[in-house]
């Protein structure tokens, strides 16, 4: 199976990515990763920085930088890169606990073709 | 995102505690939470009919509804529950979002739901909020839940945010 995973910070996106890498070596799965930005820390950095983490994590996985809107580009490029699933951070929590999904999260659940995995 | 507030201020709120007969003639007492607050919460969100949860909360589990009370029922937070006799049937609660502002939540038994219990719960706990010195208070709410939609709307809450999933609603206090 071919995964690709978006990852649009370093906080909820690394963390989604561990826990992916960690799975994608049980099961073998392939794994493409998706960098966005919202300026802040910019592309680049982010971009780097996941390079570095699948560095340590001695993981080989294509990283991709999505320069346009993140929702739409991921699924073009699942739709493109024969992607089996999308995965994406499940969202950040409200101050009382209640589950956030951000826009590019609830993009890609109305709009991905494939099945789509939320880590939570 | 920062929520976003209407302009004109809400009043007339009552403060806890607050007795009086629901609409099936049952007597209710909303009181701040107190020492027996988590536990009798405990049994009521245990009781908790599945498809009344919002956003993943309450959790189901029992270790994981104890880890969220342990979050939500603090000294910053203000939390209020009504009671009918000795358990807890309601619960609502204002938690400090670090930007000055509160979000809200309610959960009401389903046996006890449409008694006017949920307006109540919210109204007395704006009415501490507003005795407390709170000015701002947010909530999301799934934009299908109409008969929470509508509660909140009669309360005074306006929806601020209506982009996503959840619709954003906001009320000022002050």
């Amino acid at each position: 199976m071919h995964l690709l995973l978006g990852v649009g910070d370093p906080d909820d996106g690394l963390r989604a990515l561990e826990a992916t890498v960690s799975r994608a070596r049980t099961t073998g799965d392939d794994l493409t990763v998706a960098v966005y930005s919202d300026g802040d820390p910019s592309l680049d950095d982010l971009a780097a920085t996941v390079r570095d983490r699948l560095d340590t994590l001695e993981f080989d996985a294509a990283v991709e930088r999505i320069e346009g809107d993140p929702g739409g580009t991921l699924v073009d490029l699942a739709e493109r890169e024969t992607i089996d699933r999308i995965v994406l951070p499940g969202g950040q929590r409200s101050p009382l606990g209640k589950i956030r999904l951000d826009r590019v999260t609830e993009f890609v659940l109305l709009n991905a073709p494939i099945s789509v995995t939320l880590i939570r | 995102m920062t929520p976003e507030f209407p302009d004109e201020a809400v009043d007339g709120f009552p403060t806890p505690p607050q007795t009086f007969t629901d609409a099936e003639d049952r007597d209710i007492v909303i009181e701040r939470a107190g020492e027996s607050a988590h536990d009798d919460l405990r049994e009521m969100y245990l009781d908790f009919n599945p498809e009344d949860r919002a956003q993943g909360i309450p959790p189901a589990r029992e270790d994981a509804i104890d880890k969220w009370l342990d979050s939500v029922v603090t000294e910053d937070c203000l939390n209020v529950v009504a009671y009918h006799e000795s358990d807890a049937v309601g619960h609502a609660m204002l938690v400090p979002d670090g930007l000055g502002s509160y979000e809200l939540a309610i959960f009401v038994l389903r046996a006890y739901q449409g008694a006017r219990i949920g307006t109540k719960l919210v109204r007395t706990l704006l009415g501490w909020g507003q005795q407390e010195g709170i000015e701002e208070v947010w909530l999301t709410v799934e934009r299908w839940n109409d008969p929470a939609v509508r509660l909140y709307e009669k309360v005074g809450f306006e929806t601020t945010d209506s982009q996503s999933f959840e619709l954003e609603m906001g009320i000022r206090l002050a």
